[in-house]
């Protein structure tokens, strides 16, 4: 038994205006200071406002939001008592006001115990939750994966709950459209790396097979045209579709091994969590090999991708998402990334720590042990594909 | 080996036997403080309550016990669910964190220290499964 769970998505040009029909009086805007700046929160308010909603802006969420930003959060909320919360941002604002929703609406919860063996959160009470990507890739708008950094311990918490998942994800291409081509970048192989791995975790299934694949194809057709010039409307368009849809696949099947070296990674250097996770990928294909040779064939097959007489599915693959990564400019190895190698050597007890605890791990067609895990960094560190 | 019947001290002594030989329990299960209870409950399939007490600790088993009265332990976890959901993961049909997930089986203790060490659970489940279990009649 499994479950398949998703909000209601509206996507497309003028999405933004399903805001002006939700029913409430108030609305409380997650955000951040950058998105709040560029006049969009303008825009989400104008909306609003038609609903007859007043508004409070928090705009305070930091990239890796922390356990701190989101209680300030919830304190504001449980004074304001919004009937809705509207997150307008990227993966970081999205998981921050998903996590403040809950505590706001069971503060006999605390936002860092959401946990899936939890079955009775009975969210929707007080209020709902709208999610605004402003990014293509995270998938947060209709996952019920909440990431929050504990600054204390150096350390991401992937807190899960199927009941977190928004009430609706607005998909809008305009809203993502100011995204500069770095963030375009990292953020596309998120939703690449997303889309691999819920296609080939343990928990693959009927419901989330389709899913991954067409966002695989969408971020392979799409994601040079959208950092190439961020104004190919058509591409921008294509690309939040495909983190969406990569977003309802993984969330479903779940993430792995990439994730569970980028989780640790982004914990100990802060290097963004698409960046990292799209630069482990390859390695984390390669290293998984055999054990799922099979959809490794089927994803380049569905690319459009012959396989060499005598190659592996795998390594293919690999060669094809580094390709990809080169040509949009994103790193395809630590050094590349900029990490000195005495900071990697000196953070490896604590990188390899955070991987075996990494929930991403327990569905990883092949889990790493402590000596494998040290090495994978290693090898990611120098651009050396796996042979191990 | 043998099939050994569960509930019995001869199958508490075989899985801690099969966590002292586990390298990834060893490694997945590092951190990990607390003993447990494994409940069997019965179901329309089972008419019996078996209960294994197992008390781990970084890494190791320090005891395992067939157990007859519940009281006579207070461990920081209860793991529980009918006969045939629990035999399901054992004979590895079903995912135990799935199972967990979809209220299957249910867990009682500290979730956070779970959630931070999601694959010992799975490793130890691992471990339960290195030898055939059968069940009393």
């Amino acid at each position: 038994m499994w479950y398949f769970t998703a909000p209601q998505v509206v996507f497309g040009e003028d999405a933004l205006t399903k805001l002006a029909e939700l029913p409430g009086k108030s609305a409380f805007i997650v955000t951040d200071k950058i998105i709040n700046g560029l006049g969009l929160i303008d825009k989400v308010k104008e909306q609003l406002g038609i609903a007859g909603m007043q508004c409070q802006v928090f705009d305070e969420v930091e990239p890796d939001p922390s356990l701190q930003t989101v209680k300030k959060g919830i304190a504001l909320m449980q004074q304001y008592k919004p009937d809705w919360v509207v997150a307008v941002g990227g993966g970081s604002v999205m998981d921050a006001a998903k996590a403040m929703r809950v505590e706001y609406e069971r503060p006999d919860i605390k936002c860092d115990e959401i946990n899936p063996f939890i079955c009775d959160l009975g969210l929707g009470k007080k209020c709902k939750i709208a999610c605004v990507p402003t990014t293509s890739g995270t998938g947060a708008e209709v996952t019920f994966a909440v990431v929050l950094t504990d600054t204390a311990d150096q350390r991401k918490l992937s807190l899960i709950n199927r009941e977190i998942v928004p009430d609706i994800a607005i998909v809008d291409p305009v809203c993502a459209a100011s995204m500069p081509p770095g963030i375009t970048s990292n953020t596309g192989m998120d939703a690449l790396t997303h889309a691999v791995e819920g296609f080939t975790c343990n928990w693959k299934n009927d419901f989330t097979d389709g899913l991954c694949l067409k966002a695989i194809q969408l971020v392979f057709q799409y994601l040079p045209k959208a950092v190439k010039d961020g104004k190919d409307m058509e591409a921008r368009e294509k690309m939040a579709n495909a983190a969406t849809i990569a977003g309802i696949g993984f969330v479903n099947s779940l993430a792995a091994l990439a994730h569970a070296m980028g989780h640790s990674l982004g914990g100990v250097f802060h290097t963004p969590h698409g960046r990292a996770v799209g630069l482990f990928l390859p390695y984390t294909i390669e290293f998984m090999g055999d054990a799922r040779e099979e959809q490794w064939a089927e994803i380049v097959r569905f690319l459009g991708i012959d396989i060499p007489k005598g190659k592996k599915a795998s390594t293919v693959l690999a060669q094809a998402i580094r390709g990809l990564a080169k040509e949009i400019n994103e790193p395809t190895s630590l050094k590349e990334l900029g990490i000195p190698q005495d900071k990697l050597n000196a953070a490896m007890p604590k990188l390899m720590d955070n991987v075996q605890a990494d929930g991403s791990l327990i569905v990883s067609a092949r889990v790493p042990n402590e000596a494998e895990t040290v090495k994978l960094f290693n090898y990611a560190y120098e651009g050396k594909s796996i042979d191990f | 080996m043998a099939a050994i019947t569960f509930g019995t001290q001869e199958w508490a002594n075989a899985m801690k036997q099969a966590i002292a030989v586990s390298q990834p329990y060893k490694e997945a299960a590092k951190n990990w403080e607390g003993d447990m209870y494994l409940i069997v409950e019965p179901d329309a399939a089972y008419k019996h309550r078996n209960i294994i007490y197992v008390d781990l600790w970084h890494g190791e088993c320090r005891e395992a016990l067939a157990i007859t009265d519940e009281s006579a332990k207070t461990p920081k976890y209860r793991i529980f669910g009918p006969f045939t959901n629990m035999k399901a993961i054992l004979d590895k049909k079903i995912d135990p964190v799935q199972s967990m997930m979809t209220g299957k089986i249910k867990v009682k203790g500290d979730m956070a220290q779970i959630m931070r060490m999601p694959r010992a659970a799975v490793e130890l489940v691992n471990c339960m499964t290195q030898f055939e279990t059968v069940f009393p009649d």
